[in-house]
């Protein structure tokens, strides 16, 4: 095991992470445990243990955990048939899952995005906590690649969800944030700016799995800039989001 | 008012003479089929196995080459980190670093030299979406089968190169075999695609990276 962690440490400097502790034998109440040769639907079943046996769980991965039998075998149980084994002292063992419910009760959103803002390409991330089903706390960072310029653009804002619960839903937002833009040097106006800016902006969510969303936007951006004129422009972006 | 006081009364007394001998006789005679005095009322707590360690990030270096459009081959190197949501689908966010040779223009003419050695470096980075297509086992001599996945990723990002950031769009596959439970061994093949006008006119180079890797999930 230290062998193991030092090893690690000098591969990744990921040191402690990968310690497996065993959590404690669970006995078997279906009929029989299927284990399989890896963490995956496709991998074949090489062994099975026999209800009312224990065996020691080991690790998770996905849906997916690792067990030992008292006999030393050891292979990948799905998760759906260890929730109907029970600890020593007669308690079900609960793993987390997704469910239905998970669309609409979940409180956090991560995802990845991409799309145009005035010409410009987007590239960045984006993090959600969901207040109540239908009213969301967003954040947001990109960076802007375009022609003339390039930038960063960071918000923060709140949206409404219509109807979380149907497969799509329609969602409003507002918010603020600050905008960098770098023009190319070869431009009239070299000068970098910071301004401060504020949108408006609609889209479409829908649901993919219990886990996971695709997410549509249009937003209108002022920009405050340190000119006369404030500017507007326009952004869609695109984003693939996993709901925990 | 007066009569039905008495009346009240008068009824309280005969039904208290009723049920309490009653009751006596109960509580004397044969035991009744036990009345559950108190309702269980204590709920079932769920049991999420403790210390059951959950590994769905993986993370890891990479070394191989990439061909940088123009620019001759290079070694390219970075890192990847990824989380794995399903068994199907993981997200992953790299970022590499290579440095540019010369064109067959600038080693041609001897002298002109199109970037300066700081605008060389090839640094990209991208977000992906990548999906294990094609899970499996490999065999490694007779004894040995090891779980193995050949996965897709799309992704947007971006590279600085030349002076500038330019979007890149990375599209790639590989193949990843599982050592043992927690060390992974990557092959990958990634496209980077972006737009320069570097040569003068604008167009889309194609910069192919082929690279072996090591990773550990966490």
């Amino acid at each position: 095991m230290i062998r193991r962690l030092l090893i690690a440490a000098m591969l990744l400097g990921t040191p402690t992470a990968n310690a497996a502790a065993g959590s404690g034998p669970v006995v078997v109440q279906d009929p029989y445990l299927e284990l399989r040769s890896g963490p995956g639907r496709g991998f074949p079943v090489f062994h099975v243990v026999d209800r009312g046996a224990s065996v020691e769980l080991l690790r998770r991965r996905t849906d997916w955990i690792k067990v030992r039998e008292a006999t030393g075998t050891s292979g990948w149980v799905h998760r759906s048939q260890l929730e109907r084994t029970l600890t020593p002292a007669g308690e079900p063992v609960t793993l987390p899952a997704p469910t239905l419910e998970n669309r609409t009760e979940h409180r956090w959103e991560v995802g990845l995005v991409t799309g145009g803002l005035e010409g410009a390409s987007v590239v960045g991330v984006q993090g959600a906590w969901a207040a109540t089903p239908t009213l969301h706390v967003r954040a947001d960072a990109a960076q802007l690649l375009g022609d003339y310029s390039n930038g960063w653009l960071g918000t923060v804002g709140v949206a409404h969800v219509f109807a979380p619960h149907w497969r799509v839903s329609p969602f409003v937002g507002i918010g603020g944030g600050v905008l960098y833009v770098e023009p190319k040097a070869t431009l009239v106006q070299p000068d970098d700016r910071t301004d401060s800016t504020a949108y408006a902006g609609l889209g479409l969510r829908g649901y993919l799995t219990n886990r996971f969303l695709l997410q549509a936007e249009y937003r209108q951006f002022v920009v405050f800039t340190s000119r006369d004129d404030n500017e507007e422009i326009d952004e869609w972006t695109v984003s693939f989001v996993y709901f925990f | 008012m007066d009569r039905e006081l008495r009346v009240l009364l008068l009824s309280g007394i005969v039904l208290a003479a009723f049920t309490v001998p009653a009751q006596a006789q109960q509580a004397a005679g044969a035991e009744p089929a036990t009345p559950q005095v108190v309702e269980p009322r204590v709920k079932r707590r769920d049991v999420n196995p403790p210390g059951l360690d959950t590994e769905n990030w993986e993370a890891g270096l990479f070394v191989g080459t990439i061909s940088i459009e123009d620019f001759g081959a290079s070694v390219s190197y970075g890192g990847r980190i990824a989380y794995h949501f399903t068994e199907d689908v993981f997200a992953e966010a790299t970022i590499g670093t290579a440095k540019a040779g010369k064109t067959s223009y600038e080693d041609l003419s001897g002298s002109a030299e199109l970037l300066t050695d700081s605008e060389r470096q090839f640094t990209h980075y991208d977000l992906s979406v990548g999906w294990n297509a094609l899970p499996g086992e490999v065999f490694f001599g007779g004894t040995r089968a090891m779980p193995s996945a050949v996965y897709f990723t799309l992704g947007a990002g971006s590279t600085r190169f030349a002076g500038d950031d330019h979007f890149t769009v990375a599209l790639g596959a590989g193949l990843r075999v599982l050592a043992n439970d927690w060390i992974a061994v990557h092959l990958d093949a990634r496209n980077l695609a972006f737009e320069t006008d570097l040569l003068g006119e604008s167009k889309l180079t194609h910069n192919l990276q082929f690279t072996f890797g090591v990773t550990a999930f966490f």
